[in-house]
């Protein structure tokens, strides 16, 4: 902790605090390794990313997108260690494949419902009134439609060029992959906008920002140069969740037949792929599902660790 | 409390309204229109169509029709056709000459199926997705609440690691998941339950634990993180101070007190699993009310849609009411005003 040490015999130890000056951002990152499950959260993080970009090298995209009728539903077996599907890809080129575009759309969806709720609840919480009340208001409409519906809903109406492809960073990948990205992240930014709006109702009235305005700082520099960075805390915890539930999210509405379209292969519609086979086709859900869990595990793992190296009454 | 509820029930309408603009909105914004199948059908019999469901009506006029039927009643009379039955969710017969009978809330007819309307899905698929969403609620309370609970308590022991082992795992795996493994053991390899199907008890098990088990594990965390804030409030150090037996003051102290959150959290998660879950449905083969979700949006079965969305807002929106009302119970500082 920040604070002067106290010794067995009552004594304040001074001398070791002035040797260990920390900053906040040194103090949770030191708990944050301090803590179990969040370092194997990483681990375990680390080694998924290692197996869709190592394995990128062991197989081309063209491979995981190839279709082979002969070899269709093969088990595993020393040439497809994961089998094949339907068609006869190869499942472990296509998880590969797959787990970089299902990260991806975490990663990105996340970006978008993060900033969207960040913004929406700094506006909302600063600024008050009407504002506010908009905003809310618009906030509980959304909350009050099921979410499954608004994506589906979403995805018909942004999905009519749903064959088409598009190339992203060199690679052909279906339109779909960025109409899904933006979905997920127009309708998952509610939660943490409620949460920054209530911070910056408390945190507005605080003498720092008074004495800020005095000085004369504009609503700009006050609301990001010094309300946003004492919202880091929650907006760190929500952006490493949220990744998790964007992967779900595209998992559910693939295997739903909503999400995205071959070619382009994720977790999700792998998975999809699976669904008639449950009883004797293990191998087509095994992979892909291990890999949707494993993930999210791993995420709610740092998530959880995150939350607890910020909370400063989380003392161990 | 008379006065909060009836406000509460003008706030229903508001966001029923709302609502209903939103989806009426974003409904129609698809191209397309119900009608506009692939092999496309000669345009004298789609603009027939279009104009039997009065589709070529300007989108306003639609909507305002659209609430017309559902808000206002009617009363008929002499020769009645048995459909009206169907159209309307609310008959009642009046004393009188021919029969005039008060019908209310017509929710309209449903596209794809021609021979149903919205009242008869809501008549014979809400009551499966009922029995399947009450059955999973309260497995996940059975489930999550004592798991938070002797988390919280045995904090920082075997105990607490390990519940919340599982509960973090059952918050990490998707349903997507957990429902074809469940499927996959009981139903394929010990062939104890059917795999999927609907009618008999058996048929309930499997789809209940799939989405029960995830929802315990969201309230585990819940209830073990609300009842260990509440352990070191004052009002607990001063009964037992007094003397209060431990057993006494986690279950009237902390316990009425720890549960207001998860109270919270149970309110919307009712509305969610009673008005249909379309994965575990779909997966399932459950008839309820999700697999209407699903097929209404693919087929624009406009009216489905809307019916299907108001209901659910209905749902949630009563179902917060009522959590409203237990607040005061455990917490009596919570006053309406």
């Amino acid at each position: 902790m920040a604070t002067a040490t106290q010794t067995q015999t009552g004594v304040i130890n001074l001398q070791e605090e002035r040797r260990q000056p920390q900053s906040m951002t040194r103090i949770v990152v030191r708990r944050f390794f301090a803590h179990r499950m969040a370092v194997v959260g990483v681990i375990l993080l680390a080694l998924i990313v290692l197996y869709v970009t190592v394995g990128a090298f062991f197989f081309t995209e063209a491979y995981a997108n190839k279709t082979n009728v002969r070899a269709k539903f093969a088990a595993p077996s020393a040439d497809y260690p994961f089998g094949t599907d339907s068609v006869g890809r190869d499942v472990m080129a296509r998880t590969i494949y797959g787990g970089q575009i299902s990260l991806a759309i975490g990663v990105v969806a996340m970006s978008i419902s993060v900033t969207l709720g960040t913004l929406i609840g700094l506006a909302a919480g600063y600024f008050g009134g009407l504002v506010d009340a908009i905003l809310m208001r618009l906030v509980e409409a959304i909350l009050t439609i099921p979410l499954l519906i608004l994506l589906l809903l979403l995805s018909r109406a942004l999905m009519e060029i749903s064959s088409s492809t598009t190339v992203i960073l060199g690679r052909e990948i279906s339109v779909t992959v960025v109409v899904i990205v933006i979905i997920i992240g127009l309708t998952s930014w509610m939660g943490l906008s409620r949460i920054v709006r209530s911070l910056v109702l408390s945190l507005k009235e605080q003498e720092f920002v008074v004495a800020a305005r005095s000085m004369g700082a504009g609503n700009g520099r006050i609301i990001f140069g010094h309300i946003l960075p004492n919202c880091v805390a929650p907006i760190m915890v929500s952006a490493t969740l949220e990744v998790g539930v964007a992967i779900v999210i595209e998992a559910a509405l693939s295997f739903l037949g909503f999400g995205v379209m071959p070619p382009t292969a994720t977790w999700g519609n792998i998975l999809n792929g699976a669904r008639q086979s449950i009883d004797d086709l293990w191998w087509l859900w095994v992979a892909p599902g291990a890999l949707i869990m494993m993930t999210v595990l791993a995420i709610n793992f740092i998530g959880d660790g995150l939350r607890d190296a910020f909370d400063p009454r989380s003392i161990k | 409390m008379a006065r909060f509820i009836a406000r509460r029930i003008l706030w229903l309408f508001l966001v029923l309204f709302t609502v209903s603009i939103i989806t009426f909105t974003l409904m129609h914004a698809v191209p397309g229109g119900p009608f506009a199948q692939e092999k496309a059908l000669p345009p004298a019999v789609l603009a027939n169509i279009n104009a039997k469901y009065n589709l070529d009506d300007p989108f306003l006029i639609q909507y305002l029709n659209y609430l017309g039927d559902i808000l206002l009643p009617r009363i008929t009379s002499g020769k009645q056709p048995k459909s009206l039955e169907h159209e309307f969710l609310i008959n009642i017969k009046l004393p009188g000459e021919g029969d005039p009978t008060l019908r209310w809330m017509n929710w309209g007819p449903s596209y794809k199926s021609s021979s149903r309307t919205v009242n008869d899905i809501f008549r014979e698929n809400l009551p499966i997705s009922f029995q399947l969403g009450v059955s999973a609620l309260v497995i996940a309370m059975c489930i999550g609440i004592p798991l938070g609970i002797m988390a919280a308590l045995k904090r920082n022991t075997v105990y607490d690691y390990a519940g919340m082992g599982v509960a973090i795992f059952g918050v990490s795996v998707p349903v997507i998941i957990t429902a074809p493994l469940l499927q996959y053991i009981f139903g394929v390899q010990l062939r104890a339950v059917p795999v999927s199907g609907w009618g008999s008890f058996q048929h309930m098990i499997l789809p209940a634990l799939a989405l029960g088990f995830t929802q315990s594990a969201l309230l585990a965390r819940l209830t073990r993180a609300s009842l260990l804030q509440v352990m070191n409030e004052d009002y607990i150090r001063t009964a037992r101070a007094k003397g209060v037996s431990e057993r006494m003051v986690v279950i009237r102290h902390a316990l009425k007190n720890g549960m207001i959150p998860v109270i919270t959290v149970i309110g919307p998660l009712f509305a969610a699993l009673v008005t249909g879950t379309f994965v575990v449905e779909t997966i399932f083969g459950i008839p309820g009310m999700g697999r209407f979700f699903v097929t209404s949006v693919t087929g624009r079965d406009y009216p489905v849609i809307m019916g299907t969305i108001l209901l659910y807002a209905i749902f949630l929106v009563l179902a917060n009411l009522i959590v409203d009302l237990i607040y005061a119970w455990v917490d009596p500082r919570i006053r309406f005003d």
